[in-house]
């Protein structure tokens, strides 16, 4: 323990006598930290904001799309999810507490909204009235849709807070007209804020009514590509319903055996699931981008150790004739090297994380950056071991010097 | 030489060889020799450059091991010691003094001092004060905080006899330790190791010089690996 805080002593001394060199030395160690902590608190700080957002959505929600597999796309055959197909899984399908449908204007055409003067392109989603039960939202300002406005095909909608803006829309914008596409359109509700993900705005939108969506389209036709969004009753029953629909939709789609599904059918832990793969990815890539840089760190640190060593060996002569034992030696520079590592990995953190709250605060609608406890102490055990793999040739070096020859050494 | 004086005597060479081996070829830098130093002895080697002295320094230092041939310092054998016992040894038993003076450069004369110390394990504020009086016996009691490079050759001389005394060493070893100085200032350092050995420190010292080997009470010239003569004498100052 005394030889311990002894070469703790002389090593921190030993640091700031070349207090720029090892600052150079460790610049290796202090770029790969420093990088590692700003990409994963950037996106941790993505990650956490999402995981909330998708808590929100509901874990007993199925969402269903069409997917056109990649052979048929190569045919030019697009794979629908229809009314009808929507209309089946009603029917046939048990456990189902709610089912909307979501007809994305957007896929088709970009709605451009237009309110006196201000023009603006935004989500246009034609819904059923289960909507805002399945994915949790209300709204914070006036009514939504009426069974009657569904019937009627009336032309009024819900709106998201971002288009107030975006439109200089009235603070209580209930009552006023706007045009979507050649259409007046009466604004009867605001839906509360959602916030964003990944610096996309969640309140940029317009939802009408799903009959009314397809009017506006302009077209009644009936093979409309549209999701479909339903709630299970039972959380338990969630994966039977998940296959009965399956069942469902590859019977209305006339798929045979073996063929793929043109659809697919998720979960909102599948959501999240999948954002944490590309989560994890990004955290790999940038693990494996530290390693690298550690790597080189770390044969930076120990290029300068055998330079110093060298340097020394009269120095090391004369603490051997005074009474080091080779283990004093070794621990001295393996210390030593261990330290420059660490301070290193010291100010990379503190670096990481002021690049990274910088970046999240610059970018606008950027989640605030987080800097998790493992990915801290993970860089720490890094340059811990960094320091001890590349200190040890030139601390073994330094200790099995020879007194006399090191002592002659000019 | 009697019995009884081979038994207290501090140090004992045995028939020492070292033998170096260069290819095939092997040289003998000490080729048997046989000594006993009597505490409170003050000895001078003397010897032409290649005659064995610094080999017998660096043996008699526990620098280094006889190839062949017994050495017993202070009571213990140190032939058959490994690496480790051999540096607690010189850290205990042996104060070393060079012509080059060998101060760490980036340590105060203070640390300087107290660096042997460390390796007895004694706590900092205890080093400071036994180190920071050794200083003052040298006479550097307000040089304690200056680099080497801040000193004169007198005074880092003055340092390290400082240093190597600092943990009561059985036996101080100097290898040419006015060497690098003027004459005068080699006078002062001559007076100061007198005076160590008048205090009954045990002294042994390699020089080639004539007026510094006068210094001593005891002169042991090397030729060939081998004790040419072995003279007692009066010491004269």
């Amino acid at each position: 323990m005394n030889t311990l805080i002894e070469s703790l002593r002389s090593a921190l001394e030993s640091i700031r006598a070349h207090a720029f060199r090892s600052l150079l030395t460790s610049l290796g160690i202090i770029i790969g930290v420093t990088s590692v902590i700003a990409v994963v608190s950037i996106v941790q700080g993505m990650s956490h904001t999402i995981n909330a957002q998708f808590a929100g959505l509901g874990s007993n929600s199925l969402t269903l799309r069409s997917h056109t597999p990649f052979k048929q796309a190569m045919q030019g055959k697009f794979a629908k999810l229809t009314d009808s197909d929507m209309r089946a899984i009603e029917r046939q399908v048990d456990g189902i507490s709610h089912i909307t449908p979501v007809l994305y204007a957007a896929s088709g055409r970009r709605g451009g909204v237009t309110y006196r003067s201000q023009t603006a392109n935004t989500n246009v989603m034609g819904i059923g009235p289960s909507y805002l039960r399945v994915n949790g939202v209300y709204p914070q300002l006036g009514r939504f849709f009426t069974p009657d406005d569904e019937k009627r095909r009336r032309l009024v909608c819900a709106i998201g807070e971002d288009l107030i803006e975006k439109l200089e829309l009235p603070k209580d914008p209930i009552g006023e007209f706007f045009l979507i596409g050649s259409d007046w359109c009466k604004i009867v509700g605001v839906i509360e804020r959602r916030g964003e993900i990944l610096g996309f705005s969640q309140d940029d939108f317009i939802l009408l009514p799903y009959a009314t969506s397809r009017r506006i389209m302009g077209t009644t036709r009936r093979d409309l590509d549209i999701q479909v969004q339903l709630l299970v009753d039972d959380m338990n029953r969630l994966d039977e319903v998940k296959t009965r629909v399956r069942r469902v939709l590859r019977k209305e789609h006339n798929l045979k055996a073996g063929q793929p599904d043109d659809f697919k059918v998720q979960t909102a832990e599948q959501l999240t699931e999948s954002f944490n793969a590309v989560i994890d990815t990004i955290t790999a890539v940038s693990a494996g981008i530290v390693g690298i840089s550690l790597l080189v760190g770390g044969i930076g640190i120990m290029n300068i150790m055998l330079v110093s060593v060298t340097e020394r060996t009269r120095e090391i002569g004369i603490l051997k004739a005074l009474g080091a034992t080779r283990n004093d030696i070794l621990l001295q520079f393996l210390i030593e090297a261990l330290l420059l590592s660490l301070i290193g990995g010291l100010v990379g953190v503190a670096l990481g994380y002021g690049l990274g709250a910088l970046v999240s605060t610059m970018l606008p609608g950027f989640p605030p950056a987080v800097v998790p406890l493992w990915a801290v102490s993970l860089s720490f055990g890094f340059c811990a071991a960094v320091g001890i793999i590349f200190g040890i040739v030139p601390a073994a070096k330094a200790s099995q010097l020879d007194p006399i020859d090191a002592l002659r050494y000019e | 030489m009697s019995a009884d004086s081979q038994e207290s005597a501090i140090i004992q060479l045995r028939d020492v060889y070292r033998t170096y081996l260069m290819g095939d070829q092997s040289l003998d830098a000490l080729a048997g020799v046989t000594l006993n130093i009597q505490r409170n002895e003050y000895v001078a080697v003397v010897g032409s450059s290649g005659s064995g002295k610094s080999t017998l320094m660096n043996i008699l230092g526990c620098l280094d091991r006889a190839s062949k041939g017994n050495y017993v310092l202070n009571g213990t054998d140190v032939g058959d010691m490994n690496e480790n016992e051999l540096a607690k040894v010189r850290n205990r038993q042996i104060g070393f003094v060079f012509q080059s003076f060998n101060l760490l450069g980036r340590a105060s004369a203070l640390k300087n001092v107290m660096q042997p110390l460390v390796y007895r394990g004694i706590p900092i504020a205890e080093r400071k004060e036994i180190a920071s009086e050794a200083l003052v016996k040298v006479g550097l009691g307000d040089r304690m905080d200056h680099l080497p490079n801040e000193l004169s050759g007198g005074q880092r001389q003055r340092v390290a006899i400082s240093r190597a005394l600092v943990g009561n060493p059985a036996i101080l070893l100097a290898d040419e330790p006015t060497g690098n100085l003027d004459s005068k200032t080699s006078r002062e350092i001559m007076h100061l190791i007198d005076e160590l050995h008048d205090q009954g420190q045990t002294i042994i010292m390699v020089t080639h010089e004539a007026d510094i080997a006068k210094h001593c009470n005891r002169v042991i010239s090397l030729e060939d690996g081998k004790v040419a003569s072995d003279v007692k004498q009066v010491k004269s100052r």
